[in-house]
């Protein structure tokens, strides 16, 4: 878990009225006020000025396109990138003040999932899982108790001793689901964690995200897969061109609503972006 | 736990970069030997004038047993012989060249040999009254010493007269022109080995950046993620600064006051328990460079 930030970081929570604390807890995991994130001077910013909260315990669904800026917003909770304006906090802490010695510290408080698994091939699934712990200096024994009971809640009971390419992908995923959630952190950013999966797999390992959620896991999920979404039927992020054009409790993939004002700025801008963009998004 | 999980780590990097680790340890190796060269190079120098520089000018030897010059056709050197010689050292036509003199007789000079040669069998084959006696003179200006020669090297009783400071700071200067050379030679080789540690550090970072890209995720510290690779590079150039200290060794173990011992009777060489003094500024310094340069290496390479 994520300690409690410093007063000094908690300011400027103005004019949220989410923003509070309710029973010693903070409610937003993770707030962006205002991000921008250019990457390269000239170019279009891969995230345009944008404010969102994401409270503990929820689960969050990012969409859109390649190049929305999903993988950016996931960069900007890590501390792997700094914005170039605009505040990100992550459980109330201010990254852009956590200095770079206490970086770790951060990373322990949030587990990550990528779509290529990013297993290590020489290890087995036991070894995968607790090379997290290890590295962290947790003692062996209790690696021994945590790493057998991580990998009953993702469904690999009896498969501890089995090496990663004797995996499917779906079980692959699983484990590099355990190797994430293993050390409990607060917060799972998974960055489109079925892409390479068939669409049944595909719910399994939705299924292991949406348990973790339960245990109260803050998860945010960037996706493609519109199945999915729909199925669940959460909150959904939606970013185009570095900006949130919608976000909608209980969701579907594509909106229901149109959102007109935005389609026409974009459009009188870039005819062409938004047309790719529209491609993609249907 | 993680003491154990960073040997490890030490471990399989050495492994898989199994060739790039033995060329570090050559590299580190042969570069240390030059310095170590050149440090004893200059022990061997200081050894010398500690002995003979300054004490010693010029020396009258007298005539022993053995002397076979023209001016010891009579024999060994007599006691009226000797007198008549410090006579002449004390006239006033001598004695303005001279700052002062002092006779050595074969007693002196057998003591003086054994302190020199007390790392060398050689003490044992040689006596007394094998040493010739000597006037050692120091001269107000080194430049005069023909005049002392002539005055000298006809006088019965005298066998020869030599300018010892000539001869040594011939051999002072090719010794310190060696040892620049020696040095020379190590920094050529101290940079390859920093560029071939830079080089392994790297390679070694790449092929595990699975394993520290998880590491970054997961929130290891910095120290967990960069120590094993800066261990490394140290632990590679430790065993190249041992390796070097041992040839050291060796060479002053059963070359220097070996062969070299028998062949040069009257030169004192330095012995190899003071080559040990020498072997952990080796080691320091293989590890200090080591430790520098896979740093910097990491700091652009893995980032953390």
């Amino acid at each position: 878990m994520l300690s409690l930030p410093p007063s000094k970081a908690r300011a400027p929570a103005v004019g949220l009225g989410d923003y509070v604390m309710s029973g010693g807890v903070l409610r937003a995991m993770i707030r962006f006020e205002n991000v921008t994130k250019v990457y390269e001077q000239n170019a279009r910013p891969a995230l345009d000025s944008v404010s969102l909260e994401i409270n503990r315990g929820e689960f969050t669904f990012l969409v859109g396109a390649s190049g929305s800026g999903k993988s950016t917003f996931l960069r900007l909770i890590l501390k792997e990138d700094k914005a170039s304006s605009g505040s990100v906090y992550v459980a109330g802490q201010n990254v852009a003040n956590i200095s770079s010695w206490r970086v770790p510290k951060l990373r322990r408080g949030i587990g990550v999932v990528f779509q290529d698994f990013r297993l290590l091939p020489q290890k087995n699934v036991f070894a995968n899982v607790a090379f997290a712990m290890q590295v962290i200096g947790k003692s062996r024994s209790i690696i021994r108790e945590t790493v057998p009971e991580v990998l009953k809640t993702v469904g690999l009971e009896g498969k501890e001793r089995r090496m990663p390419h004797e995996l499917s992908g779906g079980e692959q995923q699983r484990v590099a689901i355990a190797r994430a959630v293993v050390n409990r952190p607060g917060i799972l950013l998974a960055d489109e964690p079925t892409g390479n999966l068939d669409p049944i797999t595909s719910m399994g390992i939705m299924g292991v995200l949406d348990k973790i959620n339960q245990n109260g896991t803050t998860v945010v999920m960037a996706t493609h897969d519109d199945d999915i979404v729909n199925e669940m039927r959460r909150r959904v992020v939606e970013l185009k061109n570095g900006k949130v054009i919608r976000d909608e409790a209980k969701a579907l993939y594509t909106s229901m609503i149109p959102v007109v004002g935005e389609s026409r700025r974009l459009k009188d801008a870039s005819g062409e972006e938004l047309n790719r963009a529209q491609g993609a998004q249907l | 736990m993680r003491l154990l999980f960073i040997l490890g780590e030490i471990g399989s990097g050495l492994r898989r970069n199994l060739s790039m680790v033995i060329s570090v340890v050559l590299v580190t190796f042969v570069s240390l030997t030059f310095v170590g060269a050149a440090g004893m190079l200059q022990m061997q120098i200081n050894q010398m004038k500690g002995y003979w520089y300054d004490k010693v000018q010029v020396a009258v030897f007298l005539c022993n047993d053995g002397s076979t010059a023209v001016g010891c056709a009579s024999g060994p050197a007599t006691k009226e012989q000797q007198a008549n010689l410090q006579a002449m050292l004390e006239s006033p036509a001598v004695k303005q060249y001279i700052n002062d003199f002092q006779f050595e007789s074969q007693a002196e000079a057998y003591t003086h040999f054994k302190e020199q040669f007390s790392n060398s069998p050689i003490v044992d084959s040689v006596s007394e009254d094998q040493l010739p006696a000597s006037f050692r003179i120091n001269m107000k200006n080194p430049e005069k010493y023909q005049i002392i020669s002539e005055t000298f090297s006809s006088q019965p009783g005298v066998e020869t007269v030599s300018d010892q400071r000539q001869v040594l700071e011939r051999i002072f200067s090719w010794m310190n022109g060696a040892s620049v050379a020696a040095m020379g030679v190590a920094a050529v080789m101290i940079f390859c080995a920093v560029l071939l540690i830079t080089t392994t550090i790297r390679l070694s970072a790449f092929s595990r950046r699975r394993e520290t890209g998880i590491m970054r995720l997961v929130g290891a510290s910095k120290t967990v993620i960069q120590l094993p690779f800066i261990l490394e590079g140290v632990i590679a150039a430790v065993v190249g600064a041992v390796l070097a200290s041992v040839t050291l060794w060796l060479m002053a173990h059963f070359w220097l006051n070996g062969d070299l011992s028998t062949q040069f009777l009257n030169t004192p060489f330095i012995s190899s328990t003071q080559v040990l003094v020498i072997a952990p500024v080796l080691i320091a310094l293989g590890a200090g460079l080591a430790g520098i340069s896979s740093l910097l290496t990491l700091r652009r390479y893995l980032k953390v």
